[in-house]
């Protein structure tokens, strides 16, 4: 981790000395242990503060909607595949970026390591492949592969999709994972179970819109949650009103969403909502055989006509 | 949606030309028939906040 550290800030320099791009976007050390926080920068004396490590789950294509200068953005697998889809999508110019590729093997899950000591996590250090968790008057050693954010631990393109630099050689990808497991076990459900599960699932969202800031597919001016000439969904705490949103939100990344699991990592109460949009995932890559943001050549499912899509829906 | 629990024929969708007339009268029969079935639903309903 400290070599891509040190390759980041090698070329994060090179980029702004020789004035390539305008500024930089990636991360730094955030004030609690693993939560590292997006940094732009945009002087190379200040390159010393970007860092890389398992902490660096933000999906930064978020901040690269509708910017106008040049800028050199890190960006895992996920995250290129998030820039893409805005390329696509006419939200930033290819032309204005450089891309400094990480090839990434995962990041770590900071609520089930919270969750597995009952004393306050003070450090976390990592060394190849280990995790190294300290409190006040303890320490362990963890498995990094044991603790990896659940969209890690299944994803298949850890690998930049597109880049202008890369920082390490490339990764083995993860074969034979099986991606939705998680999903089937859903589908399995009767109707009234799925009903009650989503219930349950979303019982303590406070609709503070987190997951959806986090989502670099959400750059509408306004909202959908936020109009209110139309009002289309209540404002309310009613369990319907939070689930119209959710399951608007994720029809709205349907076809678009890498499953990078931003969203999930940015609510406050631990509500995985990728059951939604993963849901939605998986239905592109059987129906489609799509899978979002891995070419700029290619558009996406829901904005082409293909004469063989499945149709059996409509009587 | 049916992922989320409506029951499936709850929604359905169909495509009707304004020259298919009677496509349409069958097509309402039969969402209506398969609806009745299923009966009146219970989720996916807003109740008003009780007010004391
Ligand atoms: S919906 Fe969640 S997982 Fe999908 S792209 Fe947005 S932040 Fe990433
Ligand atoms: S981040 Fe969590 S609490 Fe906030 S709106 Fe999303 S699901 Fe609800």
């Amino acid at each position: 981790m400290v070599a891509y550290t040190d390759k980041i800030k090698e070329i994060s320099r090179r980029l702004l000395k020789e004035c390539q791009v305008e500024m930089v976007i990636g991360f730094r050390k955030g004030t609690l242990p693993m939560m590292n926080e997006p940094c732009f920068v945009k002087n190379p004396e200040d390159v010393d503060q970007l860092v890389w490590d398992s902490n660096c789950g933000i999906n930064l294509a978020n901040y690269l909607t509708n910017r106008g200068e040049k800028i050199g953005i890190i960006a895992k697998g996920c995250d290129s595949r998030n820039i893409v889809t805005h390329i696509i999508e006419n939200k930033i110019k290819r032309e204005q970026l450089v891309i400094i590729g990480v090839p990434c093997d995962g990041m770590i899950d900071r609520r089930r390591i919270i969750r597995m000591y009952s004393e306050e996590i003070l450090e976390v250090e990592e060394t190849g492949g280990k995790i190294i968790v300290k409190g006040a008057d303890f320490e362990d050693t963890l498995k990094k592969a044991d603790v990896l954010q659940q969209n890690c631990a299944v994803c298949i393109h850890r690998n930049p999709v597109i880049h202008d630099e890369l920082v390490a050689d490339p990764v083995a990808e993860q074969k034979d994972v099986d991606r939705y497991a998680d999903i089937r076990e859903i589908e399995a459900m009767d109707p009234e179970q799925k009903w009650d599960y989503f219930e349950n699932l979303l019982s303590a969202c406070i609709r503070c819109y987190a997951c959806r800031n986090a989502c670099p597919l959400c750059y509408c001016p306004t909202c959908f949650v936020d109009e209110s000439r139309p009002q289309w969904v209540g404002k309310s705490q009613n369990p319907m009103d939070v689930r119209t949103f959710h399951f608007l939100r994720a029809f709205h990344c349907a076809g678009r969403c890498t499953d990078c699991g931003a969203c999930e990592r940015a609510c406050p109460v631990g509500i995985n909502m990728r059951v939604f949009t993963k849901k939605l995932e998986k239905d592109s890559f059987e129906q489609f055989g799509w899978e979002a943001g891995l070419s700029l050549d290619e558009r996406p499912p829901l904005d082409t006509y293909k004469p063989g899509d499945p149709d059996d829906f409509i009587k | 949606m049916e992922h989320m629990g409506i029951e499936p024929g709850r929604i359905q969708f169909s495509w009707v030309s304004s020259a298919e007339s009677t496509k349409f009268v069958d097509v309402v029969n039969e969402v209506t028939a398969t609806v009745k079935k299923l009966g009146p639903s219970n989720n996916f309903v807003k109740t008003k906040v009780k007010v004391a």
